[in-house]
């Protein structure tokens, strides 16, 4: 049993915790890219759509990843190089990204999809309890812990994550040495772009193996809850992923065990707890000070 | 990081010698748009040698110090580096080449140490132990002492700036450019910079220092080229020459004089008792029973560095940060403490921020949406039953333009199109003209021209004389000493006793800035 | 390579405001041209169909007001929540609380037949639209909880909640199982009068009003001063004697009460009951309604004319070109992006120039 709702608790953490690093990375450069549904969203229906007419989970990951750096770009080129307000042009992704999913994925609902295969070492994934848990999971699970490590290698042990720990926390200063504020956002946003496809992509690949509109139920905007709840330190990102997880497989199991609850209430579950945390880590101003990135949102035009 | 991390200092800094310029810019232009900000300026370094560049706000300083460093490109003439044409197409270039600068506004990320502010101005270089010891120990072999691991948002303006020349010396430089460096320091820290610069300059490293601070200039620099509206007006030894004669080069004819004579005072209209306030913002600072008054018909200055509580005290005397008792400030003779800024308005009261943009006005409104902002709750009559009268805002802006000869290229502009002394003028007038019976004014000319800086304080004193109370925060001592009749020095949120401002010198203000004014009951005499 | 370069206005480009909206809607024209294209379609047959064969007849114009009409109101309230720098984004929530709020009135108390019922239902709906979106706004002031968030995740929370009361305690005897409410008595309903060949119920009239009331409210009172001088710069409100928290308390509390307004009569002139889904998401659609309409009230009358005008077009060219019908939500979203992009004119000029070295990145 505990088993199970560990694994299953995985499953649901790791779309969560892609597109949350991605994000946590686009964010430490300084910008607030809203439309974390939207990328999701689309990284979800390019990852069933290459899986499906290649037959090729991975391929079908990669699509996903490529369609997030794809819409990404529209929202640099319009934050960035022409300076339109951050918050109006995630919101702008993510309904486009809504919208142009549900038209390309409109001839795959009901389709059935492939399964992301998982590891499967022989003797060592059929060891009781961890054996599954430690050796059994799919290709983007250890991806997302690999990219949790490297994120945080990158951002404190590395000088291009100086730098764009700089961009992010003043950007007229960068810019006054010299460093290039835009080129540097851009490769953050695409690379957030690239993680939150990754992340749909598990949706529509591993998750559930189906193209259904609106899969990602809100969960880009969980993401963007975590990256606050983890106050820009990747390593709590995890914990804040994996606590959403638990969230989630809490509301399926209690709804399995059929106590009688509404379901809509449990179904509630996980939007609820985002708010409630958003509201506890808010009173601890101080303590995230240092790692609250000062330019956040603000539009950078370089004076000539 | 990079070559020469092991090496002492002295030899870090490598030197040439003989009678080639160390650098020369020739015929240098540009612009921006139809503005022409340098028009064929030239200017020869010398190895060694501390050179002033001299000029208003505005006058193209900045524009010329950009182009040498990188970070704009002229749109004609050129630059030579040891007698070899360059273009230095970034400040990455200029920093390899040679070049350093120490930025009047610093450009440091306060989020991060010492040592990763360092490291980001070094090529391919990361914030290692091996840099954190160069830092400790250059910085100790040039007496600017400085903590590597220390975040920079925790420390003082002073130690900012060391960081800043720190930073620069650890490039090797053999020409440092100093934008302003003594505008956020106490005299005693200046002449402690100053130290340092003469050893620098010693050591082969030429400098260049920019500065409108004629006194410092006569006794730091060897050489001086004057700028005036985009154009070198004049070369000169510093050392030739009076301040006046160095103002005259500056400003040209247009130098007008403050006059100032006694008023007679009257009561007291402005009263601080025991003003105690804990800061709630994160790098606040808190006010420690601050005790003050002000009389009609005069001028009491509070002096002080930046970040020393001059932020909390303005919004403690405007209302916008609220108190805990009514007493503690005493307006016209009410008990305003828990008044909000309109209701104080209503005293008499009037106030000018130190930031221009985003306080004092919003930078997209007209300037007549700019008169609504602080006059529509004063019972002028601005906003009336709900509704704004911008008509009558309109008719405010073109009295308060006409007598301070605010200079707008259409009649009701937007704020941020005004350059800094125009909108400067603006905002004391939009509040002078309402003749108040108070006006409290944090940093009323600062980074505005001469010219404007005279016409914003002789208003102040002319408002005085007829009979207001006027309380001025500021950070520059040759204006306190020119408008105070009684200066306070403010430190740590502790506030020293007002003294007649004829008994005191710069040094005793000195003195109080760095910290004697924390001790209780201080005062300089 | 070329690179676009930004060169700040001294002013704001008075005739930018008036162009950046229209390039910005003929460039999606151009778009949706290329969309009809490369599907086969002549882009022109395809235009036609999409943005103008719906309003050429009288029962197309109808629909064009009914579906204007809410994303109207939402989107000033909405307004005035982004002017102010408030960032609301949870009017689907509001409509859909102001909606199950008002309707307490008919399906608690059926046997309350009156024609105070009417103004009675739309003023509860208000209000509970407006004391949901006073959470969000709450958390904002108190906790400093980000809005953007807060206001998104109580929208599906308000959707799972109307979906457990019209299952559970609000589901009708008589409704056959299925998932709907009873009926509305015909004081709870607003009927539709004939205007000209055009059915019209109260809606469209309100809208209209509510439109004029927020022009001049933004234009000439102090309270639309202080809308505008808090949004573009918070400390220098609070210097003229505003409060940041009051006006997120007020705006929210405002585009929930729109909000709640709107859902309240989408449910009772087009629906007379509730049921799981009441709203085709028009509190998102409205978000671009709002920016489409430059955040101006008489914009956004336009804007939701021209968003209506997708919806019906996208059924037109389902029905006329077979194609699908969610192709007019991506032409909002392109269009909503062509709207920002444009606004950049507004405040910059904008050049092409060779690229530079220096501007690149060396790291």
């Amino acid at each position: 049993m505990l088993e199970a709702i560990i694994l299953t608790v995985i499953t649901a953490a790791t779309p969560l915790l892609l597109a949350a690093i991605g994000e946590l990375v686009v964010e430490k450069s300084g910008v607030l890219n809203l439309g974390v549904e939207g990328m999701m969203v689309m990284g979800a229906v390019a990852g069933f759509a290459v899986t499906v007419s290649t037959g090729s989970p991975l391929l079908g990951i990669v699509g996903g990843a490529v369609a997030g750096v794809l819409v990404s770009l529209i929202f640099a080129f319009v934050t960035l190089t022409l300076v339109a307000n951050q918050v109006a042009s995630g919101l702008a992704l993510t309904l486009f990204g809504l919208g142009l999913s549900g038209l390309m994925g409109e001839s795959f609902v009901g389709q059935p999809g492939i399964k992301l295969q998982s590891l499967d070492i022989p003797g060592v994934t059929s060891l009781p309890f961890v054996g599954k848990i430690l050796f059994g999971q799919d290709i983007l699970v250890y991806l997302s812990f690999a990219a949790v490590f490297a994120v945080s290698w990158f951002l404190n042990r590395t000088r291009a994550g100086l730098i764009l720990r700089a961009v992010g926390d003043n950007h007229s200063s960068a810019h006054a040495l010299g460093y290039s504020v835009i080129g540097v956002r851009y490769l953050a946003v695409i690379f957030g772009g690239a993680m939150a496809g990754l992340g749909g992509a598990y949706l529509s690949v591993a998750y559930t193996p189906l193209w259904v509109e609106n899969m990602t139920a809100g969960r880009g905007w969980i993401a963007l809850a975590l990256v606050v709840f983890a106050s820009w330190l990747p390593w709590r990102a995890v914990i804040g992923a994996y606590l959403f997880g638990a969230v989630t497989v809490l509301q399926l199991h209690t709804q399995a065990l059929g106590i009688g609850f509404p379901s809509q209430f449990l179904a509630m579950l996980p939007y609820l707890a985002t708010v409630i945390v958003l509201v506890a880590i808010s009173g601890n101003r101080r303590a995230t000070l240092f790692n609250t990135p000062s330019s956040l949102g603000k539009p950078f035009v370089p004076d000539r | 990081m990079g070559e020469g991390s092991g090496d002492s200092t002295g030899e870090m800094l490598r030197r040439v010698g003989g009678d080639t310029p160390l650098l020369e810019v020739r015929h240098v232009t540009k612009r921006f748009g139809s503005f022409t900000a340098n028009d064929n300026v030239s200017l020869k370094i010398m190895p060694g040698e501390i050179h002033a560049l001299l000029g208003e706000n505005g006058a193209g300083k900045s524009t010329l110090v950009k182009i040498i460093y990188g970070s704009l490109q002229p749109n004609s003439g050129e630059i030579f580096w040891k007698g070899k044409a360059v273009t230095v197409a970034s400040p990455a270039e200029a920093r390899a080449i040679g070049v350093g600068m120490v930025f009047q506004h610093f450009s440091l990320f306060e989020a991060m140490t010492v040592a990763e502010n360092i490291a980001l101005a070094l090529p391919n270089c990361r914030a290692t132990r091996e840099l954190c010891e160069t830092i400790a120990r250059v910085s100790a072999n040039y007496g600017l002492p400085l903590d590597p691991n220390a975040h920079v948002a925790d420390l003082s303006v002073g130690e900012r700036q060391r960081v800043e020349i720190v930073r620069c010396l650890l490039q090797n430089p053999e020409l440092i450019i100093m934008d302003e460096p003594t505008s956020v320091l106490t005299p005693q820290e200046a002449d402690q910079l100053f130290v340092t610069l003469r050893r620098l300059a010693e050591e082969g490293c030429a400098i260049l220092y920019i500065s409108h601070r004629l006194e410092e200039v006569r006794a730091l620099c060897h050489h001086a080229t004057i700028m005036r509206r985009a154009r070198v007006v004049a070369e000169t030894d510093p050392a030739n020459e009076t301040v006046n004669t160095l103002a005259q080069l500056m400003v040209g004819n247009e130098i007008t004089r403050v006059t100032r004579e006694k008023g007679k005072l009257g009561p007291e209209a402005i009263l601080l008792k025991g003003l105690t306030q804990v800061s709630q913002e994160a790098f606040g600072v808190s006010l420690h029973d601050i005790n003050l008054s002000v009389r009609s018909g005069e001028i009491v200055a509070i002096a002080g560095i930046a970040g020393n509580g001059q932020k909390e005290l303005f919004d403690a005397l405007s209302g916008e940060e609220p108190l805990d008792k009514e007493d503690m400030v005493i307006l016209a003779g009410e008990a305003a403490g828990l008044m909000n800024i309109n209701q104080r308005r209503l005293l008499g009261a009037a106030f000018v921020p130190e930031e221009r943009l985003g306080h004092g006005a919003v930078p997209a409104l007209k300037l007549s949406e700019n008169v609504v902002l602080t006059r529509h709750g004063t019972g002028e009559g601005i906003a009336r039953r709900g509704f704004t009268r911008f008509g009558k805002a309109g008719r405010i802006v073109e009295t308060v333009t006409s007598l301070f000869d605010v200079r707008k290229g259409v009649v009701d502009p937007e704020a941020r199109s005004l350059s800094g002394g125009n909108l400067q003028k603006f905002v004391v007038g939009r509040e002078v003209e309402r003749t108040p019976k108070i006006l409290i004014v944090a940093q009323p000319t600062w980074g505005v021209d001469a010219g404007a800086a005279a016409v914003i304080r002789q208003s102040l004193i002319d408002l005085s004389r007829k009979g207001a109370a006027i309380l001025v925060i500021s950070q520059d001592l040759d204006e306190i000493f020119e408008i105070a009749d009684r200066i306070a020095v403010i430190s740590r949120g502790h506030l020293s006793k007002a003294e007649d401002a004829d008994t005191l010198t710069p040094e005793k203000v000195g003195l109080l800035m760095a910290g004697g004014a924390e001790k209780k009951g201080a005062a300089a005499a | 390579m070329m690179r676009l370069e930004l060169v700040k206005r001294p002013q704001k480009s008075r005739l930018m405001s008036v162009l950046s909206p229209i390039v910005a809607v003929a460039l999606t024209v151009v778009f949706a041209g290329i969309v009809f294209a490369a599907q086969g379609h002549s882009p022109f047959t395809g235009i036609w169909y999409f943005f103008l064969e719906p309003i050429t007849s009288l029962w197309g114009v109808e629909q064009l007001i009914t579906k204007a009409t809410p994303l109207v109101i939402i989107a000033l309230g909405l307004s005035v929540c982004y002017l102010s720098n408030n960032w609301n984004i949870g009017a689907e929530g509001q409509l859909t609380i102001g909606a199950i709020v008002g309707s307490i009135l008919p399906i608690l108390f059926p046997d309350f037949v009156s024609p105070v019922v009417l103004p009675l239902m739309l003023l509860m709906a208000m209000a509970g639209g407006a004391l949901f979106a006073l959470i969000p706004a709450k958390l904002k002031t108190v906790f400093g909880t980000n809005e953007i968030l807060t206001s998104l995740m109580l929208v599906y929370c308000s959707n799972l909640f109307l979906d457990w009361m019209v299952r559970g305690p609000w589901r009708s005897p008589q409704g056959y199982n299925f998932p709907i409410t009873i009926d509305f008595h015909e004081w709870a309903v607003l009927s539709a009068v004939d205007v000209g060949g055009i059915y019209l119920n109260l809606s469209a009239p309100i809208a209209l009003l509510l439109v004029a009331i927020l022009a001049v409210v933004m234009r000439s009172t102090l309270k639309g001063f202080e809308i505008r001088v808090l949004g573009q710069s918070p400390r220098a409100g609070s210097f003229a004697g505003f409060s940041n928290r009051r006006m997120t308390a007020f705006a929210f509390a405002l585009s929930g009460a729109l909000a709640g307004l709107a859902g309240m009569m989408v449910v009772m002139s087009e629906i007379g009951k509730l049921q799981p889904v009441i709203s085709p998401g028009y509190g998102f659609t409205a978000i671009i309604v709002a920016f489409l309409g430059r955040l101006n009230p008489v914009g956004i009358l336009i804007a939701g004319l021209v968003i209506a005008s997708s919806y019906l077009g996208g059924e037109a060219i389902q029905t006329s070109l077979q194609m699908s019908s969610k192709l007019a939500t991506v032409i909002q979203g392109v269009l909503l992006f062509f709207v920002l992009a444009a606004d950049t004119l507004i405040l910059y000029k904008v050049r092409l120039v060779p690229g530079r070295e220096g501007e690149r990145a060396h790291a």
